[in-house]
């Protein structure tokens, strides 16, 4: 199998979606000329022509917007926000729209549109643009938020959202983007809403996602070393969150600790943290633990910012104090 | 425009009139819940632009939009049971007075967010210009939905991308409670368009005959080249909603635009046309009132939506 | 034809309304669209319009009262018509009304005892610090908590510990002492009426009805004694049950010391004059209130008798409207089920409840010496919108001297 970024496996599953289904557009902030700021969709444009990779004028609202009504009269519009700090400025089209149209009128509208967001922190780009809001999104029902952490995931998670006739929020980060990872040569498709065992172990579980995935691998390896073998779970999917495989794992390990990006309070640690007591209170042998970034603005200065980050070694810390 | 037609459409706006007259009996009695914006004295608008679309033609617009669903077609009983909450209401009881919709007549709902559905419609333009349709879309919005960046968003992109939609503003001269000129840097809102290059129109809007004259010309244009902006002057004889204390204007400045009620212009219009009489006209304003009756006695007896109905409702499914 | 004008609904979280104006008086005239009056909701000042014209006949309620939406406020007739306006407004269809103005439903009355207050199940003994899994494996194999080490953080008995522990077992104790059972299911069913009435009832009286609890405990030897006097004079079908001469002090208690014969309605406090006694009767799938109407009139024997027949007719399934409706004080006795004492909730919008607890035999001193007494725990349940403690206090005190000195009962 082949290894790939999670970039290359980003821009396969774009274009062979777009090569697929004709119904499929990209519109966004500097996606067709200029190749996508992340050089995601090089090449499209020349390709597919303006009519269907579409750069907007910097105005998410309309992005978004647009794409709303696009996804309404049967297209299945993909709008990218540039960074997932401007999709603030779609947040009313996001949340109040995308997410609620199909209820609100009774079931008879759908919205199979995709929103792909860039976010992350520790690229010293001060606070307005280091965000991991995530949780945020997750937070409305109706809409699927969906946020890989393998390019094999990534690829198979984002031509599902393609494909979904529901909204999906598809949610990056941007220092994954060099990731490598294996992606199969064939087509294969991953569902959303299903979180999955990327390594196994059997003393404590290690909950987490994007990111924080790759983190809790690299954590999970170094205890090894220590002869401790942490579960690692993804979670891949926030909404709807699947809780199968995370509580199977507790139920073998009866510790855990979750692993996120973002801030800690009203996080998806206290999510996932406050679903174990519910369902599996009679497994737990020490307290859950999380592992989140401090509750501050990022600053630029790039030490301060990196401390402000969880990093593996807050992570084995961490397991280290459950068991 | 044959005597049938304008018959048709005196019925039409009649209906809309006496639907809202209803609709307000039956919040006083508590048995329309949440909000109720009643478009009495607007009923020209939307009539007026409506009648000129092809079936093809998409029509979207904000939460005032009893009058518009009706001129798209919607059945009153369909109206008047949402607006009672019931499952045979145009959105299952799940949307109510401020979320009309019917895809199925190509009414693409009604929007509770000022100036949200503005960026929606330039979408479904786009998707129809993409498939090579010559439908159109349009658009219609109040005057208040000007000055929120939504408005200069969804006016530039449709500019720039050459969108069919044709932007209707029904200037009714206040936003809520606030007079346009202490909204609006310009009280000719029209003006606005002409930020983008944008050929537009101003209309009255009282005058049906006018308002569809002026509709059929934008539209024209929306079809060849792109945007249109069309501004329709008008008035709504009621408060914003009910429960409104209507301290921001007076009685007098109420009365004075009732004497222009754009019922009682066409009402005036048809009788002076050979072969139309009061009778002709009685037996249409009584029919509409037969209509309504109808639609209250179906919304009544209509069941309401269940528990199931909403919970398997929140998302549409997998893939397709 | 006359009309009658009703508040309006003027906003959709609106209930009621203050009338804070009649802008036209009665016997004005009155066209569509003239202001009639000027209502203040919680938001604003609104002018009422009129949808009728005519001369507004009569105004029904007062400048500065608080009317609840949907409410008659005036009645618009013809010149000169005659209008009959008891007849008028009593022949109007009632509007159902969403918001928070619920008309009192005639519900059967209710009281629900509290759970016994029996001391709560120690799994645990105090000052062991154990992991929930590690609880719940010591209680699969039977192990005793106190007798394992804890290996972990301050000493808490985690998973490793307890596993260690079976490990460590005697082989006598067959290790596999706990086999999961086959697949036990839950089952689900709809409450049933009675149920969810009790529910809804009780929920509402735990969440609005501020309670307070006063227990005294009682001398019920001389009760005792005269009970079996009594019936030995009276026919078998005819003697009298402890609850009877409860039912009895309290009515009497209750006339004497009126306070807790109340109602709290809105801002009013309602003085019953009537004393009406109910006995909270266990029915299959949940429990009933028979009252004894007048209870403070009523000889002994007649209570005993009304409260018999009510008992039987709940209990088959058959009580009649006027069984359960007018209570306003209630008994709850759970003497029968060998309890010590109890708390009840109060049912409103009755302003207390006794709960009884059986009488039992216990150590009692008497002239400085250790005798068998029998003692009875009383429990009283209040609104403390209508009463306070000390006022309780002092009402069970009362009630308490009626049945040490139970003669009084036999004879009033």
């Amino acid at each position: 199998m082949a290894l790939k970024t999670m970039r290359e496996a980003i821009s396969e599953a774009l274009w062979e979606e777009m090569e697929r289904d004709e119904r499929v557009i990209i519109m966004g902030e500097e996606v067709g000329v200029w190749g996508g700021t992340y050089a995601v969709t090089k090449g499209f444009h020349d390709h597919f022509g303006p009519e269907r990779v579409c750069d907007t004028p910097i105005a998410e609202g309309v992005i978004v917007g647009a794409a709303n009504g696009a996804a309404l009269a049967g297209l299945r519009p993909v709008a990218e926000m540039m960074t997932i700090n401007f999709a603030f400025l779609a947040m009313d089209q996001i949340v109040n729209h995308s997410a609620k149209l199909h209820t609100m009128f009774g079931g008879q509208m759908t919205v199979p549109i995709v929103i792909r967001a860039v976010g992350g922190g520790g690229r010293q780009l001060g606070a307005t643009h280091s965000q991991t809001p995530d949780v945020a999104f997750a937070h409305f029902p109706g809409l699927k938020v969906v946020s890989p952490g393998t390019p094999h995931d990534a690829k198979g998670l984002l031509k599902s959202a393609i494909r979904s006739i529901d909204p999906v929020m598809f949610i990056e980060n941007a220092t994954l983007y060099q990731v490598r990872g294996e992606v199969p040569e064939e087509e294969y498709l991953e569902p959303i809403g299903v979180s999955k065992i990327q390594r196994a172990g059997s003393d404590v579980t290690l909950i987490s996602y994007s990111k924080m995935l790759q983190t809790s691998l690299q954590a999970a390896e170094s205890l090894a070393g220590e002869g401790i073998e942490a579960e690692v779970v993804d979670l891949r999917t926030l909404r709807p969150l699947d809780m199968g495989a995370v509580v199977d794992s507790f139920k073998r390990t009866n510790r855990a600790v979750i692993v996120e990006e973002g801030w800690r309070s009203y996080g998806v640690g206290a999510e996932v943290a406050a679903r174990l007591y519910e369902e599996a209170f009679d497994y737990v042998d020490a307290p859950i633990r999380r592992v989140a970034q401090r509750e501050v603005p990022l600053p630029y200065n790039r030490e301060l910012e990196q401390q402000m980050l969880p990093n593996m070694y807050d992570v084995i810390e961490a397991v280290k104090g459950v068991l | 425009m044959d005597k049938k037609d304008k018959l048709r459409l005196y019925h039409e706006m009649v209906l809309i009139r006496r639907l809202e007259e209803r609709s307000a009996d039956l919040y006083r009695e508590g048995k329309i819940g949440g909000f109720l914006h009643l478009y009495i004295g607007q009923e020209a608008v939307g009539s007026g632009v409506i009648s000129t679309r092809r079936p093809e033609d998409r029509v979207i617009t904000a939460y005032r939009d009893h009058g518009i669903a009706i001129a798209c077609g919607m059945k009153p009983e369909a109206v008047m049971a949402e607006l009672l909450g019931k499952d045979t209401g145009a959105s299952r009881g799940m949307g109510g007075s401020m979320h009309l919709a019917d895809v199925d007549l190509n009414f693409w709902g009604g929007y509770a967010i000022v100036g949200a559905h503005l960026p929606v419609a330039a979408g479904m333009a786009m998707a129809d210009k993409m498939r090579g349709s010559d439908a159109a879309t349009i658009c219609f919005f109040g005057e208040g939905a000007t000055n929120i960046g939504y408005f200069h968003e969804a006016m530039n992109l449709s500019m720039v991308w050459e969108l069919p939609v044709l932007w209707v503003c029904e200037n009714n001269k206040y936003g809520m409670g606030t007079e346009v000129a202490r909204a609006s840097a310009v009280d000719e809102i029209r003006k606005k368009a002409d930020g983008y290059g944008m050929p537009n129109a101003r209309v009255d809007g009282m005058q049906l005959l006018e308002v569809r004259k002026a509709a059929e010309e934008a539209l024209a244009h929306v079809r060849q080249k792109g945007p249109f902006f069309l501004e329709a002057v008008t008035y709504r004889f009621v408060g914003h909603s009910m429960g409104d204390p209507e301290r921001y204007r007076s009685g007098e400045e109420i009365t004075k635009w009732r004497e222009n009620d754009p019922i009682g212009i066409l009402r005036k219009h048809l009788l002076e046309i050979k072969g139309v009489g009061e009778k002709t006209i009685e037996a249409e304003e009584a029919r509409a009132e037969e209509q309504v009756e109808e639609a209250v006695r179906f919304a009544e007896e209509s069941p309401e939506p269940t528990l199931d109905t909403l919970l398997g409702m929140v998302y549409a499914g997998e893939e397709d | 034809m006359a009309t009658v004008i009703r508040m309006p609904k003027l906003g959709f979280d609106m209930a009621e309304g203050t009338l804070v104006r009649w802008v036209i008086g009665e016997g004005q005239e009155v066209a569509k669209g003239d202001v009639i009056a000027e209502i203040e909701t919680d938001k604003a000042t609104v002018e009422v319009d009129s949808q009728e014209e005519g001369i507004l006949h009569k105004h029904l309620v007062q400048k500065g009262s608080v009317v609840p939406i949907a409410t008659p406020i005036a009645i618009i007739g013809e010149a000169g018509e005659e209008i009959d306006v008891d007849t008028l407004v009593g022949e109007l269809p009632e509007l159902e009304v969403a918001p928070a103005v619920e008309a009192a439903k005639p519900e059967p009355a209710l009281v629900a005892p509290a759970k016994p207050s029996d001391k709560p199940e120690v799994q645990v003994p105090e000052g062991i610090v154990a992991s929930p899994v590690a609880r719940r494996l010591a209680k699969e194999h039977d192990l005793d908590l106190t007798s394992i080490r804890g290996s972990g953080p301050d000493g808490r008995i985690v998973k490793r510990d307890v596993e260690a522990a079976v490990a460590a077992a005697p082989s006598t104790v067959p290790a596999a002492a706990f086999v999961t059972p086959e697949a036990r299911q839950a089952t689900r069913e709809p409450l049933s009426k009675l149920r969810a009435i009790i529910g809804r009832r009780m929920t509402q009286a735990k969440q609005q009805v501020p309670h307070f609890y006063v227990t005294i405990d009682i001398d019920a030897a001389p009760l005792m004694e005269l009970r079996k006097q009594f019936n030995a004079l009276i026919p078998e079908e005819e003697k009298l049950s402890i609850n009877d001469f409860i039912v009895k002090a309290a009515a009497l208690n209750l006339q004497r010391f009126p306070s807790l014969n109340a109602s709290v309605d809105g801002e009013h406090l309602v003085r019953h004059a009537q004393v009406n006694v109910g006995v909270a009767v266990a029915v299959e799938d949940g429990l009933l209130t028979i009252v004894v109407h007048d209870a403070d009139l009523k000889p002994l024997r007649q209570i005993g008798s009304e409260a018999r027949g009510m008992i039987e007719r709940a209990r088959a399934g058959r009580v009649r409207p006027e069984d359960i409706e007018g209570s306003t004080f209630t008994v709850s006795n759970m003497g029968m089920f060998d309890v010590d004492h109890f708390i009840a909730i109060v049912n409103p919008p009755e302003a207390a409840v006794m709960a009884i607890g059986s009488v039992q035999q216990v150590p009692a001193v008497e002239g400085g010496k250790i005798v068998i007494g029998q003692r009875m725990k009383v429990t009283l349940s209040a609104d403390h919108r209508v009463t306070d403690g000390a006022e309780a206090a002092r009402w069970l005190q009362e009630f308490a001297r009626l049945l040490e000195q139970p003669l009084q009962l036999a004879i009033s």
